[in-house]
């Protein structure tokens, strides 16, 4: 058990546009990125950020050891309950999460 | 026909390495494109129809880029105009143009791409089933749209070409798609439309694709088969990693990328370095598909007034959400009871910085904070509203206790008055697209001569 950000490079978020958020992991070797494949389900991230997990997308990009998820932002940029304009800030749920 | 288009930085507004712009005149450019927005800062700026940024920031680069211009001879062209791309700051940065091409003694040309919606033309489309909701989009309706604060299209590559066409030198457009200005010149001579628009979204950053993100200057070359980058500050390359790890920023599918007219699709990309600095890619493929463009509307969603209180005495830093909680409850009382205010008339909102002011109800850590913030938040249909309810509530943010049976505290004000009006709250209210047969029926040119004294 480790927390992600412990086994990878960085972890970011940013607003993908007003209505969705995009998390990179840059995992940083072929070991991490497969690490972090196998230990980080798509269903651990909807719960992180209270989303119904179909509307989470996970791509998988070997090439540059990154894992990227995305989804509807938690809630909609800048409206009255917006926290995090840029969505920055979001990333540090998952990079604070526990690896299986 | 190989197509040579710099590139100055991700953004008007956001400063570029002046030697590196002289390097990238140097290299002969076709045309200059910069963009001039995003929605990245929130849905104020297309609320309001303003700039986010300081209009002596955007006067200082725009005359450096004039002047790459004149040097280059070649058009220049800016997206997004103003951050939002409404008419209005296209005016804007036109007003600015006109100013400094009669301090720098240019005569020009400028078109002026207007993208600007009528309600009435998006009401039309709706009607006739030619509006698509993306996913999430918020519900839309002929009355809701009318509401709206501005509305704006998305304009691609093909407005883009027809304000080139007009000769102009300079092109200022309003709300254009990232890639749209850069794509347009080298479509229009045939480069390889895959790679036209993998190469415009690599570039739309700037140097964010290079491993000095900051310098803002690259150049890059399209032609038959591909595109080829090249940062142009001191020192600063670009590698297959930092330009293919490009695609992920901000994009919600590292590998689609929706523009008016069809869709690109990297999948097949090769990134290949051809020496330290510079990284050719080949393979990207471009799928044609219904002509459609992206709308974005801002409407008014109520005024705020807020109020922060820090609270340092560690029994009400240990209970402060105890605190709040109790606090609220009274204070709803007293709005109704003294402003006759149903719940439905007002929100007042408190934050505890210091506990979860970032995360909410997602945060999942906690911790025994030295202080905390209260923030208040209160949003009402007027400002006059939303303050009397500020200054209804500062005594109590100020003094209420914990229990009854305790002494009357006083918390620290940082400001007098303890409230701020912070003016109008907008929300983003489309994540449409409405089909166009003609991709011009939606958008407008102008064409006008500044400088020389003609215009001021």
């Amino acid at each position: 058990m480790a927390r992600l950000s412990e086994r990878v490079l960085k972890v970011r978020s940013k607003n993908a546009g007003p209505f969705w958020l995009t998390i990179d992991i840059f995992c940083g070797s072929a070991a991490a990125f497969a690490a972090v494949s196998a230990g980080l389900t798509t269903a651990r991230v909807a719960a992180l950020y209270a989303t119904p997990e179909p509307l989470v997308k996970r791509f998988e990009i070997a090439d540059l050891a990154v894992i990227k998820f995305s989804l509807p932002r938690p809630v909609v940029q800048g409206c009255r309950h917006d926290r995090d304009m840029h969505g920055a800030q979001w990333a540090v749920l998952l990079a604070e999460a526990e690896l299986d | 026909m190989t197509t040579r288009v710099l590139v100055p930085s991700g953004v008007l507004g956001l400063g570029f390495e002046r030697a590196a712009l002289a390097r990238g005149v140097a290299a002969r450019p076709d045309i200059i494109c910069i963009d001039g927005g995003s929605t990245d800062s929130g849905p104020f700026a297309l609320g309001a129809g303003q700039s986010k940024y300081s209009r002596a920031a955007t006067k200082s680069e725009w005359r450096a880029l004039m002047q790459a211009r004149m040097a280059a001879g070649v058009p220049l062209v800016i997206g997004t105009a103003g951050t939002c791309g409404t008419d209005a700051t296209v005016d804007w940065m036109y007003q600015i143009t006109a100013e400094l091409a009669a301090e720098l003694g240019q005569t020009l040309r400028v078109a002026r791409l207007y993208s600007s919606q009528p309600a009435a033309r998006v009401i039309a489309a709706l009607a006739a089933g030619r509006v698509h909701a993306l996913t999430p989009a918020p519900e839309i309706s002929a009355p809701r749209l009318r509401a709206l604060s501005n509305i704006v299209a998305l304009a691609g590559a093909e407005q883009i070409q027809a304000a080139l066409a007009t000769g102009a030198d300079i092109v200022i457009a309003g709300r254009t798609t990232d890639t749209a200005t850069i794509a347009a010149l080298p479509l229009a001579r045939g480069d390889h439309a895959g790679a036209v628009w993998h190469g415009a979204k690599i570039a739309e950053c700037g140097a964010l694709c290079s491993t000095n993100p900051t310098s803002g200057v690259i150049v890059v070359d399209f032609d038959a088969t591909g595109f080829t980058v090249e940062p142009m500050a001191e020192g600063a390359c670009c590698t297959p990693h930092s330009v293919s790890a490009h695609m992920l920023y901000e994009n919600a599918d590292p590998f689609i990328l929706h523009e008016p007219g069809g869709h690109l699709d990297v999948r097949g990309a090769h990134y290949r370095a051809l020496d330290r600095r510079r990284v050719r890619v080949e393979g990207s493929n471009w799928v044609p598909g219904r002509y459609t463009v992206k709308l974005e509307g801002a409407a008014l969603a109520g005024y705020q007034t807020t109020i922060l209180a820090l609270l340092r005495d560690p029994h009400y830093v240990a209970h402060a959400r105890d605190w709040v909680a109790r606090l609220q409850g009274y204070l709803a009382e007293q709005i109704t009871a003294r402003m006759g205010l149903a719940p439905a008339d007002y929100s007042l909102e408190f934050r505890l910085i210091g506990v979860d002011g970032g995360l909410g109800a997602l945060e999942n850590r906690s911790g025994a904070p030295v202080e905390v913030g209260v923030l208040g938040i209160v949003a009402a249909a007027t400002q006059d509203l939303a303050a009397e309810i500020g200054k209804l509530i500062n005594p109590f943010v100020l003094h209420y206790p914990l229990t009854d049976s305790e002494e009357l505290p006083t918390f620290a004000f940082p400001f007098s008055p303890a409230t701020t009006d912070r003016g109008a709250l907008y929300e983003f209210a489309l994540n449409h697209v409405m089909e166009l047969d003609d991709p011009m029926s939606a958008f407008r040119l102008t064409v006008s001569e500044v400088g020389d004294g003609t215009t001021k």
